[in-house]
This record gives structure tokens, sequence and C-alpha cells, in this order.
């Protein structure tokens, strides 16, 4: 429903800013004041729609708005000054574009008159961030506010979303306006389509029922459009294997039994397997990105593609489409659900029974395993599965970027969309800690865990005391190799075992500092939280017991594992998929290759 | 390789030109020639694009320029179906002994002098991108001076319109809600 035209009344355009941000919906602001936003922050004291939390750092804001997005299904805001304010939002945008997070950044600008002559704390923050937000504005006149506000919620929430950035000169804050929220928007070059076309949804029914070896390929779209029901329907209705990409963890149970897992890069022998053995690969919502193909040339060789996803330039941009669908995901699935059921009435269904067979054997002889260490030390992927099973599948994850995301996202075990929260795209270290803030804004009821790695969380742990001082409960889970362990395992792997600059504690030849810098449980108690820390096995299950039943405030707990665990399966960088290893020098066994 | 002819309708707003710039560049497309002006809609511009490249990666510059907020339609021009005219003002020396050659060359082009000096005449041509390099490659050893060229533009044939559209609103949707 339009809201209806309100009486227009002269207001600042600060206010004007504030009352439009309520209009469209918004709840929490995350951010920081300064100089050319500051008019906006003196309204912004009085609302009551409006709750800003006050961030460290405006990195965290982003991110922390990105956390709120996934979380809750409603667009993030966060907000911040002009020049090194909006230039720190810089990585959150770009990070929210590569993942189709629904932000809206709001940056203050230096006044008009001055725009262009260097002024101080003046950065072209429109230009800066033109390549990684959907869309962006620069507002100059007040009396634009309502419109651009209307427009940018509207464009980062609809269609394939993404984050829009709107930079409000400081004069235009001040100036007198008259506020009136806008009832329809004037954007004639945007048009998302949604409803996928009749024929083309027909004809990927028709190829689904005609193939031996189809895969559902499942990707972040499928999160974004909500669509985790429909998947199931469609998947149970036909039997279908289902492989989930990083950005789809939860879109379909691992519990489930036709789940093969994650697909890619680090996948499970079982998913990477399915892709590239395939005849069909009927992809929704993904986009054949180079971590889930490996070398694109030698990427599921036999299989015809069905690419469904709501943007089009998605679709052939790496791998040519069969059966190219553009729709919402949900809409595409339930309209396939459809097709399919008039195929079988009409007598054709698919025949999967012993490619189904073969995968179940190829799941059940490379499981996703790890080794415990001979030494007693703590194996990191057990802490994983512990915290999966103690915390359940009903609290929210944020993992940061690195060994941990990898076992995060293969052993904790996601049942529901929505609970799998990561930089999959940019890959962005320091993500997970203000990123978790805002899940837990957007999802006060639910249990968040920020997993994090110890370098992942140097890079932005400072957010530990807006949380702590806000009243925002996160939990962080650090996974502490006393390494840049991704980068480690690379070099342990392909550069001879040299750890050029990944090592975190000591400098080459030199002896392990007595104490750990930082010391995390130190670290977490200056912040006003709870810090606890394990390095035994057998210490795992009480200390995260012990941290689920802190509830008032955040908790930290530094987890020493073992560092030279490595993440497996793993396809090398630039090689072919069916170069994938499952342990160390440890390629699988693929019987029946002449299926 | 093969060359295309984009007719891009834009919103005009500030802003537009770098968009599309930006977006060639960094996606690695190559723009021959770009040129932009007005259109009989006062918030319409119309931006034509001479690009060289395969099919494929055409249909990528296509949806990656759709995608962009403010692009409001964007048409390949069939060079069968269409016509193409670039503009040339160039400075060839031209003294008493040679400027009544280069005359002779300008009317044979049906060119246009558009200014003379002692030593030099200025001469508009107007043309496809053939007539254009076959007037210099004429006019060369006469010596040119200096020369400057504009990017192509071109138009449907027929009486059919790419701008007739609707410029219309769309509603606005209530806040989507929460899970």
């Amino acid at each position: 429903m339009a809201e209806q035209p309100v009486p227009a009344e002269t207001v600042t355009g600060a206010q004007s800013l504030i009352r439009s941000l309520e209009a469209a919906g918004a709840d929490n602001v995350f951010g920081i004041p300064g100089g050319a936003i500051l008019p906006a922050y003196d309204p912004l004291f009085d609302s009551v729609k409006l709750r800003h939390i006050l961030v460290r750092h405006e990195q965290g804001a982003g991110h922390a708005a990105q956390g709120y997005a996934v979380a809750s299904g409603k667009v993030g805001v966060c907000m911040a000054t002009s020049g090194p304010g909006a230039t720190n939002l810089v990585t959150p945008i770009a990070d929210a574009y590569m993942d189709s997070v629904p932000i809206v950044a709001v940056t203050g600008q230096v006044a008009s008159g001055a725009i262009g002559t260097d002024a101080f704390q003046e950065a072209d923050i429109r230009g800066i961030t033109m390549p990684i937000t959907k869309h962006n504005f620069l507002v100059t006149d007040a009396a634009e506010i309502p419109r651009t506000i209307a427009e940018a919620f509207y464009i980062a929430s609809t269609g394939r979303p993404g984050p829009v950035l709107v930079d409000v000169s400081k004069d235009a804050l001040q100036a007198s306006t008259t506020f009136r929220w806008p009832t329809e928007l004037n954007l004639p070059g945007y048009r998302p389509v949604t409803r996928p076309h009749a024929k083309q949804v027909r004809e990927a029914a028709r190829l689904i029922v005609e193939s031996r070896k189809p895969v559902l390929y499942v990707g972040g779209g499928v999160i974004r459009a909500r669509a985790a029901k429909e998947l199931r329907v469609l998947a149970e209705a036909t039997g279908i294997p289902v492989v989930t990409t990083l950005m789809a963890r939860g879109a379909f149970p691992d519990s489930h039994p036709q789940h093969l897992g994650m697909p890619g890069m680090h996948g499970t022998v079982a998913a990477v397997g399915a892709l590239q053995r395939s005849d069909l690969i009927i992809s929704l919502g993904a986009r054949f990105d180079d971590r889930v193909t490996g070398l694109l040339s030698s990427f599921a060789p036999n299989a015809k593609v069905i690419h469904a996803d709501i943007d089009p330039a998605e679709i052939g941009k790496n791998r040519f489409a069969d059966v190219p669908i553009v729709g919402d995901a949900r809409e595409v699935i339930a309209d396939l659900v459809v097709a399919l059921q008039a195929e079988h009435e009409a007598g054709h269904t698919g025949d999967y029974e012993a490619w189904v067979d073969y995968l179940a054997g190829v799941k059940k002889r490379y499981p996703l395993g790890y080794d415990t260490p001979a030494d007693g030390s703590l194996a990191p992927q057990y802490v994983l599965e512990r915290l999966g099973r103690i915390a359940g599948p009903e609290a929210i994850y944020v993992s940061g970027v690195g060994q941990h995301q990898m076992w995060a996202s293969h052993f904790i075990g996601y049942e529901n969309p929505q609970t799998w929260i990561n930089s999959g795209g940019l890959g962005t270290m320091g993500f997970s800690v203000p990123a978790a803030m805002g899940a837990k804004v957007g999802r006060p009821d639910a249990t968040v865990w920020s997993v994090d790695g110890d370098g992942c969380f140097q890079m932005t742990n400072q957010e530990l005391a807006t949380c702590a001082i806000e009243g925002i409960p996160i939990k962080v889970a650090i996974i502490n190799n006393e390494s840049l362990g991704m980068v480690r395992q690379w070099q342990t792997l392909f550069y001879n075992e040299r750890y050029s600059n990944t090592d975190l504690q000591r400098t080459k030849g030199a002896q392990a500092a007595p104490v750990r810098i930082p010391d995390f449980v130190k670290l977490a108690e200056a912040y006003g939280c709870v810090g606890l820390s394990c390095e035994s096995p057998a210490d795992v299950d009480a200390t995260i017991n012990k941290a689920m039943e802190i509830d008032d405030v955040p908790v930290v707990v530094d987890f020493r594992v073992h560092r030279d665990a490595m993440v497996w399966p793993m396809v090398a960088a630039g090689t072919s998929n069916d170069d994938i290893k499952h342990a160390r020098d440890m390629a699988p066994k693929w019987e029946g290759d002449d299926l | 390789m093969s060359r295309h002819t984009l007719s891009v309708l834009v919103e005009n707003k500030p802003g537009v030109l770098a968009r599309v710039a930006g977006l060639f560049s960094r996606r690695g497309f190559n723009i021959e020639s770009l040129a932009v002006g007005p259109t009989e809609h006062p918030e319409v511009s119309r931006m034509t694009i001479v690009v060289n490249v395969e099919e494929s990666p055409l249909e990528q510059v296509t949806k990656q320029l759709n995608k962009l907020v403010e692009v409001i339609k964007i048409v390949e021009l069939d060079p069968g179906h269409s016509v193409a005219r670039e503009l040339l003002l160039v400075k060839v020396k031209a003294d008493a002994t040679t400027r009544g050659q280069v005359l002779e060359v300008v009317q044979l082009f049906r060119a246009k002098v558009v200014d003379v000096a002692t030593d030099a005449v200025t001469v508009q041509v107007v043309g496809n991108a053939d007539k254009l390099t076959d007037f210099l490659r004429v006019v060369e050893p006469f010596g040119v001076r200096e020369l400057v060229q504009s990017g192509m533009v071109a138009i449907g044939r027929g009486s059919r319109s790419i701008t007739e559209r609707t410029l219309r609103p769309v509603p606005l949707p209530a806040p989507p809600a929460a899970v």
C-alpha cells in the first residue's frame, strides 16, 4: 500500500532526510557523525522510529548494515560523513555489491559550492562508488531528498538486490524545504523482470525430464528470493541431487539425503563431481563464479545448462546457457514445479536412479573429514562441528574469510536460510564481527555466533565496544591458529613451506613471544565482554555451553587450534575441477565414470 | 571482431556519461567512438556508441549497459537500415598555387570550406567513416595541419522512432516486511 500524500510542512533538509528514512521503513541506522553529515544527526537524536547505533569505524557500520539486511530480509542502512567517513564505507559497499546485499549508505558531502575545490574532508564518493554500487546519487537540492531516498530503497531491495549510496551536500541538509513522501517513482530505465517467461520454463522442464544426470546448482539468489520452501518442493518432487554454493548454504537442509554439499574450490567431492559429470545443470540464482567452476574450459564438459537468474547479465556471462530464464528465483522455481507436473502428467518423468545411486556412493566414499591432531591439540573442524551441534540450526552464524570460513561452511550444519552470513564474492577479512552485530540487531531473538579467524578478528574487533555498550550480545568464536591460515595453507602447498608474512605471533627465526599478542581474553574483557579460552578438545563442549549461557553481554572465545590444519577438499587455483584432492596428494577414484 | 553501432537512450542527468564510459573500461570493452547529445525529449539524451567486439561480448555489453539505472533503452542499428554520419573539420595547407586544387577536391566530396587563411583552408566534411577517410587520403599530399573529428551519430531509416516510449512512473511499493 502506498503512503498517502501528507500535507507539505516546512522542515530542514536534515529533518526531511530523517523522515524519509522513517517513511522508507528503516528502523536501525549504523553510523558515525562528522562535519558534513552533522545536520542530519540533530533530528536523528529525536527520532523515535530510528535507532542509531554508534559504531567505532565506518567499515563496521557498512558490514553491520549487511548483516542486518541478510538476517532480517530488510534494507540495511549505514551513515557516515564526507571524505574519510565515506571512503571507509567503500569496502562494505563493494562487498554488498558482490554478494547482492540490499543496503543504503547515506553520506554527508561538503557544501555544494565547495564541491570540486578539494575542500576539507571532500571526496567524490559518488564517483568512487560508481563501479561498486547498484546505483548512487548526489543530492544538492533539499527538495530532492524524499524522492531520492524512496528511489534508493526501491532500487536496493528490488530486482537483484544491492548497495545504493546517497551523498547529500551539507547545504542541502541545512536548507529549508518541504517534506512530501512520493507516491510514485520516476525510474524509466529501471524495470526488473521477476516473472519468468513461460515458454522458457516449459523448455527447462522438458530438458529436466529428458536428462539422466541433472544437478540443482543453488546459489545465493535462492536465499535473497526467500525461495527455500519452493526449492525443497522442486527437489523432492524430482529427486534431483542438490548442491548449495557458499552464498546459498542453508537454502537446502544439510541433513537432507539429496544434498551433496557445497561445490567449488573447497567443495565436497560429491558436489564437485556431480557438477563435473552432470548432463544438465539447473542453475538457480547462481553465477558460475570462478571459485565454483575452476578452470572454466573444463567445467562440466557434458552438461547442458538451464540458467535462471534475476540479473540477465549473469546469464551466459561465464558459461553458455542452453535455456536462459530471467526471473525471481522463487517464481522460477514455483513455475518449474508446475511445468514439471504437466510433464509428469503427460507421462514424461526423469529417470535419475543410476545417477542418484552413483552420487550416493561418492558421497559415502568421500565424506567431509579431518585429521585429529596426534599431539592432543585442538582441531578447528572439531570446534565448528561441536558449535553447530550445541548452538543448533536456529542460530545465525556469521563468518570472516579464510580457512575458518570454509570449515564453518562445511562442519556447522545448516538447516535454514538466512542463518549463514559471510563475505563470499569480495572475500573481505574483518567482515564477521560487525556483520554479526548487524545480524543480532536484525534478529534480536536469535543466537548469533561470529566465527572469525585471529587475522580477521584483528581487523574489525573494535565493534565489540559497540556491542557491549549498545547491548548487542553477540558471541565470537575465534579460530585462532596464530596465522593467516589460508595464505599459510597456500604457502605450504605451493610455495615450498616458505611462510612469508603469515605468522601472526613471531617473525622469522625469532622465538614466539611468551604470551600471545594480543591476549584475546584480556582484549574481550577490556571491551566489556566476557572472554573465554579453550585449547583442549575435552573442554570444547563446556566452553561453548558456558558461552551459550551468557545472554546479557558479548562473549569472545579464543579457540587455540592446531596451526597446520588445512582445508580439504581443494581444487588448486586455475586447475580443473577434475583435479580435486580430498586430502593432501589424495585424488578421489571416480568409479563408474562410464555411467 | 566486428563493428556495432549502439543507440543508447539515457536519462539526461549529471554523471551518466561517466557511468557509461566507466562501465566500458572496467569490463574491458573498447569504445571506437562515442557521441552524445539531446533528443526531442528534454529529459532524454542519446548516445551513439561504436564498439568493435564479437557477438557474445556485445551481448554482455548490452546487458551491462541495461543494468545502469539511468539507461532507458538500447538499440543496435543495422548498417543496412540506418544512416550514419561523422563530422570532420580539417585545416589543409593551401597557398595561392595549390588552393584551386584543394577547392576542387572539396567540391568533389561535396564538402565545404568554412574558413580561409593565406596558407590554409579549413574544410568541413560530413559523411560516413569511409568518405572521411577517402577525403583525408586525397588532401594528405597537400599537407594536413590539424584535424578534429566527431564521433558517429546514426539514426534508423523509415518513420519509426526509438524514442517513442513512455516515461511512465511506477507506484512506490510499501517498505518490504521483515521475515
